[in-house]
């Protein structure tokens, strides 16, 4: 039997014209990417100081600097983290190895994804209703406060404001609304995320696991879970980054602009370095634009720092699985 | 096809039996004297380990298997062979009910393992299947050490201390042959041994547990010839202590390995004897012609 042959210089021809444009375009991305960050590294390095991280914001723009976003911006992602990472997973874990197939389930899983896809200044105005106002409560009156007073071992009413363990409801626009905002923000992403994980998992280790006689959760513990975790921290790392740029859902619920102190407590006013930035490069002076470069190489700087744990956590529960 | 009488499916069933469930457990198969310990002349019958009166399941609106009628006997090997999709697999995951996670499966008439029913609502299908282990077709080990694999299982089911841990690896590894080959690297990845060696890691895995019945889905199928030799002569020395229950598309391995099988046809029952007779002179056309190699 005979077959036309077909002309192999066009086949190959197009494989390099393929080869081509993909690679045009992984060089425009990656251009585009490199002369952003090389600009503000050259409009923001003069102004990086020690005393730039050491300062608190100024009408200066040679005295201003970043401790308070700085320093608010850690305290609102590591609670983010801490809610929104345990959360994440529990709802995740809750979809894939618990629920039925069931329409209810087919409806919250929708909604996940829609959420994953609204404005997160939608997430702020609901954080100002549920968080900073707690619906209202006690509006117009002094907020019902506390705090634990370890060495005594007794919870003081009202509290005492100067202690780390005090809270306040409602929250007002402190670091604990801040962080719970920016969870909202995030629990779509890291739900998806952690659901994808658990369904990389073969579905012959849950087998092998439920033969055995493991109970749902002994499955998931023991074999899921583990399995399914590096996968899960890419996605804490996704959630996180995203975190950490956010300004929009903070200026709704009332984060300030001129904080002249570091958090002590969860119900601390704060600031966070993307709305620093913004404040600052939207200054008519020349000299604070360097300094808003220069705060954007310290984001930067935090970005991979929490990524860099991410990678840690994930590289010690990631234990050699093939010899 | 044109479907058999039910009052003809089994040897063992004369058509003018009482009624299913009135029948006990001691009115079994003939079973050929090579499958019998050497105890005398008459032919001791072992008594049903699994015993199922008129069990059908579904999935959806499928129906799968129909009035299945079998006992499966205790410490022996028992084969189901039959061509794809028709049902043996679905019957064999009914005994340790691993068709719950399946939507839409469910089953009808008895199914008991020593006389205890396995599928009333308020079965511990936790306490059910460590009674019954399972061996899959392709070997599952867990992403862990050889000695983690081993005592996963066990570990979920007893409070054990360190030194039952290792008593109970080795125990479960010599009885799955595998121990000689492993014992000097307990502590490396299981998924580094052969494939022949996981599938042995996953039955001592299985025996780790102490189970009563092992049930078996093509535990041959993705090994090579060897890997299959060795297994079956684990499941010639199994059978001593442990009732088995084995799928295979193999009908050598069934002839060889097993002292009675089933011979299943879309959803039906219809031949149930030893195996000497099933191969040699089987009573229904259709198993003649299945077993003979003219379909299937």
């Amino acid at each position: 039997m005979t077959r036309p042959e077909a002309p192999l210089t066009s086949r190959t021809r197009m494989s390099q014209v393929v080869l081509i444009a993909c690679a045009l375009a992984a060089f425009i991305a990656v251009t585009a990417l490199a002369s952003l960050l090389l600009s503000i590294a050259v409009e923001g390095t003069g102004s990086l100081s020690w005393k730039f991280l050491t300062s608190f914001a100024s009408r200066k723009a040679a005295s201003a600097g970043i401790l308070a976003p700085l320093a608010g911006s850690v305290w609102v992602c590591a609670i983010c983290a801490f809610v929104a990472i345990p959360m994440g997973i529990g709802t995740a874990l809750y979809l894939e190895e618990y629920a039925k197939k069931s329409r209810l389930q087919g409806i919250i899983q929708l909604n996940i994804s829609n959420l994953a896809g609204v404005p997160s200044i939608v997430y702020g105005l609901l954080a100002l209703a549920v968080f900073v106002r707690c619906f209202g409560f006690r509006s117009g009156e002094t907020p019902l406060s506390f705090s634990v007073d370890w060495s005594a071992m007794r919870i003081l009413s009202p509290g005492d404001p100067d202690s780390l363990w005090f809270i306040q409801i409602p929250f007002g626009s402190g670091v604990l609304a801040g962080g719970l905002t920016l969870a909202l923000v995030v629990l779509p992403i890291m739900i998806t995320a952690s659901q994808e994980a658990l369904r990389a998992v073969p579905k012959s280790l849950r087998q092998a696991a439920e033969a055995l006689g493991s109970t749902r959760w002994q499955v998931a513990w023991r074999v899921t879970l583990p399995a399914a975790l590096p996968t899960m921290m890419t996605g804490a790392i996704l959630s996180i980054s995203r975190a950490l740029g956010e300004a929009a859902p903070l200026l709704v619920i009332g984060g300030f602009l001129m904080v002249m102190q570091t958090p002590t407590n969860l119900m601390s006013d704060f600031t966070v370095l993307p709305m620093q930035i913004y404040n600052w490069s939207g200054r008519p002076q020349e000299e604070f634009h360097r300094i808003a470069a220069a705060a954007i190489i310290v984001q930067l700087a935090v970005l991979l720092t929490f990524n860099a744990l991410a990678i840690f956590v994930r590289q010690s529960f990631q234990k050699p699985l093939q010899s | 096809m044109k479907p058999v009488p039910l009052e003809n499916t089994t040897m063992t069933q004369p058509a003018e039996s009482a009624p299913p469930e009135r029948r006990d457990s001691s009115a079994v198969l003939p079973v050929a004297a090579s499958a019998m310990p050497p105890v005398g002349a008459a032919a001791p019958t072992p008594p049903a380990a699994v015993a199922m009166r008129r069990f059908s399941a579904w999935y959806g609106r499928h129906q799968v298997l129909q009035a299945i009628d079998l006992d499966i006997p205790e410490r022996q090997v028992c084969a189901f062979i039959g061509p794809s999709g028709c049902g043996k697999s679905t019957l064999l995951r009914w005994v340790n009910r691993m068709n719950d996670s399946i939507v839409g499966a469910r089953a009808d008439g008895t199914l008991t393992l020593h006389g205890s029913d396995l599928l009333g609502r308020t079965v511990d299908v936790v306490a059910l299947r460590r009674r019954v282990g399972m061996v899959f077709q392709k070997p599952n080990p867990f992403p862990k050490s050889i000695k983690e694999n081993v005592v996963f299982g066990a570990k979920l089911h007893y409070r054990l201390a360190r030194a039952d841990l290792d008593e109970i690896v080795e125990k479960a590894l010599r009885a799955a042959a595998l121990w000689d080959e492993v014992k000097d690297r307990l502590g490396s990845p299981a998924l580094g041994l052969s494939g022949g060696q996981q599938q042995r890691l996953c039955i001592a895995r299985a025996l780790a547990v102490d189970p009563e019945v092992l049930l078996m889905d093509e535990p041959c199928s993705a090994l090579d010839p060897r890997s299959t030799a060795s297994i079956e002569a684990l499941i010639r020395q199994l059978r001593t202590n442990y009732t088995i229950v084995i799928v295979t598309h193999n009908m050598q391995q069934a002839s060889r390995i097993s002292d009675t099988t089933a011979f299943f046809f879309e959803g039906r029952l219809v031949e149930n004897s030893a195996t000497d007779l099933l191969f040699t002179s089987p009573t229904q056309k259709q198993t003649e012609d299945y077993v003979s190699g003219r379909f299937g």
